[in-house]
Order: C-alpha cells, then sequence, then structure tokens
C-alpha cells in the first residue's frame, strides 16, 4: 500500500480506501483518473478495449451466420487437417500456430521483466526473438490462406459447406494477421531503441511494458478465435 | 497491494503461468484430437479458453497488479458484448426458422 503521490497530488485519508470506496476516490478525485498509472499504459488499454469490441463484432457476426444457416458447417478439423509424413492429423497446423504464438508471449513477458531489470541486452534480444516468432505465425497463416485458397475456398462459396465459412474465415483471421503484422514491425522498432540505449538515457522502460500489452492482447484475440473458429 | 509505477515481479511466475498456457493448449487440442461431441466438447472447450485468457490477462499483461479502477475499467465493458451475443443468439434462431419454413430447406 505505498502510494507515492504523483505530481500535484498530496495523499489525504481518503488515498487509503480500498475496495470499491478506492474505485469512487480515484474517479471523483479532481485529477487523472488512474493514479500512478503512466498515460503510455492507460491509453494503450484503452486502445485494446476498444480492438476487443472490434474483435468481438466480427466474432459474434461468425456466431449468427453459422447459426442462422441452413447449409451444414464445414468441419474445421478436415479443413484444416495436414498429412505429414504420410499421416493425417487433423487441425495440426493451427495447433502449431497456437504454440508459437504462446511461446511469443512468453518471451514478450521475459523481454518486459528483463526491461525493468535495465537488462538491455536480453530485452532486445528477447523482443527480436518475440518479433521472430510473431513473423513464423504470419508465415504460417500465409500458407494456410494459400492451401484453402487453393482448394477453392472463397469469401463468398468453398466446396466443403456453408458459404459464409470462407467470409469469416477471411475477414477473422485476415485481420489478427494484421495485428500480428503490425506488432512484429512495432515490436522490432522498440528493441532496436532498446538496443541503441534511447530508454536508457531517458531511464524509463514503460514503452517495453506497453508493447509488451498490444503483444500480448494479439496473443488473447488468439486465444478466442481458436476456440470458437476452429475447435468450435 | 499495488506495485504502481513499476511492474517487476519474480520471473519465476512468468514461467509457470508460460508452462500452463501450454499444458491448456495442449488440452484443447486434444479435445478436437479424440474428437470430444456434444456439450462435453463446447464446455471443455471455454473452459481452456477462459483459463487461458484470465492467465494471460491477469500476469502477462499484469492486470492483477493494477489499480482497481483500472482492472475495472477494462473488464467490464466487455461484458456488454454478452448482451449483443444474446440478442444475435434468439436473431439467428428466428433467421434460421424463417428459412426453415420459407425456403423449405
Amino acid at each position: 500500500m505505498a502510494h507515492q503521490g504523483t505530481a500535484g497530488y498530496t495523499a489525504g485519508p481518503s488515498a487509503q480506501a480500498e475496495g470499491w470506496q478506492e474505485i469512487v476516490t480515484d474517479l471523483s478525485a479532481d485529477r487523472k483518473a488512474f493514479r500512478n498509472v503512466p498515460w503510455g499504459k492507460a491509453m494503450m488499454w484503452l486502445f485494446l478495449l476498444s480492438d476487443t469490441f472490434v474483435f468481438g463484432c466480427f466474432l459474434t457476426s461468425y456466431m449468427s451466420v453459422r447459426m442462422s444457416n441452413t447449409v451444414a458447417w464445414p468441419n474445421p478439423s478436415e479443413v484444416f487437417a495436414l498429412t505429414i509424413g504420410g499421416a493425417h492429423i487433423p487441425l495440426i497446423l493451427i495447433a502449431i500456430m497456437t504454440f508459437v504464438l504462446i511461446s511469443s508471449s512468453g518471451t514478450m513477458a521475459m523481454a518486459v521483466n528483463f526491461a525493468y531489470r535495465r537488462d538491455r541486452a536480453r530485452t532486445a534480444a528477447l523482443m527480436l526473438a518475440t518479433a521472430a516468432l510473431g513473423a513464423t505465425f504470419v508465415g504460417m497463416q500465409a500458407f494456410e490462406w494459400t492451401k484453402l485458397i487453393s482448394e477453392g475456398v472463397r469469401p463468398w462459396a468453398n466446396p466443403f459447406g456453408a458459404a459464409q465459412f470462407g467470409s469469416t474465415f477471411f475477414m477473422i483471421t485476415g485481420f489478427h494477421g494484421l495485428h500480428v503484422s503490425a506488432g512484429v514491425i512495432y515490436l522490432s522498432v522498440v528493441a532496436l531503441k532498446v538496443a541503441r540505449g534511447d530508454y536508457e538515457r531517458k531511464g524509463n522502460y514503460q514503452i517495453v511494458e506497453i508493447a509488451g500489452l498490444y503483444w500480448h492482447f494479439v496473443d488473447l484475440v488468439w486465444v478466442f478465435i481458436f476456440a470458437f473458429f476452429y475447435l468450435w | 497491494m499495488d506495485h504502481a509505477e513499476n511492474q517487476s515481479h519474480p520471473i519465476g511466475v512468468y514461467l509457470k503461468v508460460w508452462g500452463l498456457l501450454f499444458v491448456l493448449s495442449t488440452l484443447s487440442y486434444l479435445v478436437d484430437y479424440f474428437h470430444v461431441q456434444g456439450y462435453l466438447r463446447w464446455f471443455l472447450i471455454i473452459i481452456f479458453m477462459l483459463l487461458k485468457a484470465g492467465l494471460i490477462v491477469a500476469v502477462f499483461m499484469h492486470l492483477q497488479w493494477e489499480r482497481l479502477v483500472l482492472r475495472y475499467v477494462i473488464l467490464l465493458p466487455p461484458l456488454l458484448l454478452l448482451v449483443l451475443v444474446a440478442l444475435m443468439v434468439f436473431e439467428s434462431d428466428y433467421v434460421l426458422l424463417t428459412r426453415v419454413l420459407s425456403l423449405g430447406s
């Protein structure tokens, strides 16, 4: 419970409140609402909140076209199966993509940790590893798209069943892939700046955590896409 | 209670959560691999999904160490999506019904 007052704030008796009282004091204080939360982080959270609604709308629209369809929905387990070394394995590519993305989330969490320990070299290396895993993910997604397109899956039709499968698939995974690609660029830029020592001079590594929030969010969205689109 | 400016935690926490995420992903893949069907499938998928999402948000995104007001501001609004989902479930059922009745398919 150590609340160091930020600039212009003097901790009164109400600053010690807990639970709902704390929320009320924070929101009604005539000052910025998120005490001790850096602006960059609060704004990233608000951006991610708005992005949650974008993906929420996509997944809800997917749910309604799938529920209201009179044609059978294609079985994702079969559509995304691969034959590796003569063995037919269902959904294997998606499983590997999931593991790649989770690994990248782990390396990102480590990078944030090392950033706060001021370990510049390890932070930059782990961030670049995260970006590389993200690029791997996008590469596998490109492979998946190519495979499906060559099998005749289009946004308006596909040989496996309900036509809406194609449109929802390309829309949801495409938008997610765009987020991953943007994240790879974002992380690479921040990693290079870390390596160059920009934040060492400022003595503030907050940006690594903010970039990390974005990256974990991309992983979070994949958790929902994996469950609702690929496994359902 | 909160770590204010600095989100610095022991590295072991991250490694444990990382391991758990791998286990949970494997389990949700196995649900498909062993062709679990029906309500059990949906139940397992949603349980594993929520556990993974919770771990990522709470630990990797540090939300459990953030200030309570920030936690509520971030976690409550997405719950409104459940209202949209509920509305669309009714709508989809209705659309399906009219399609079956008028298209006879």
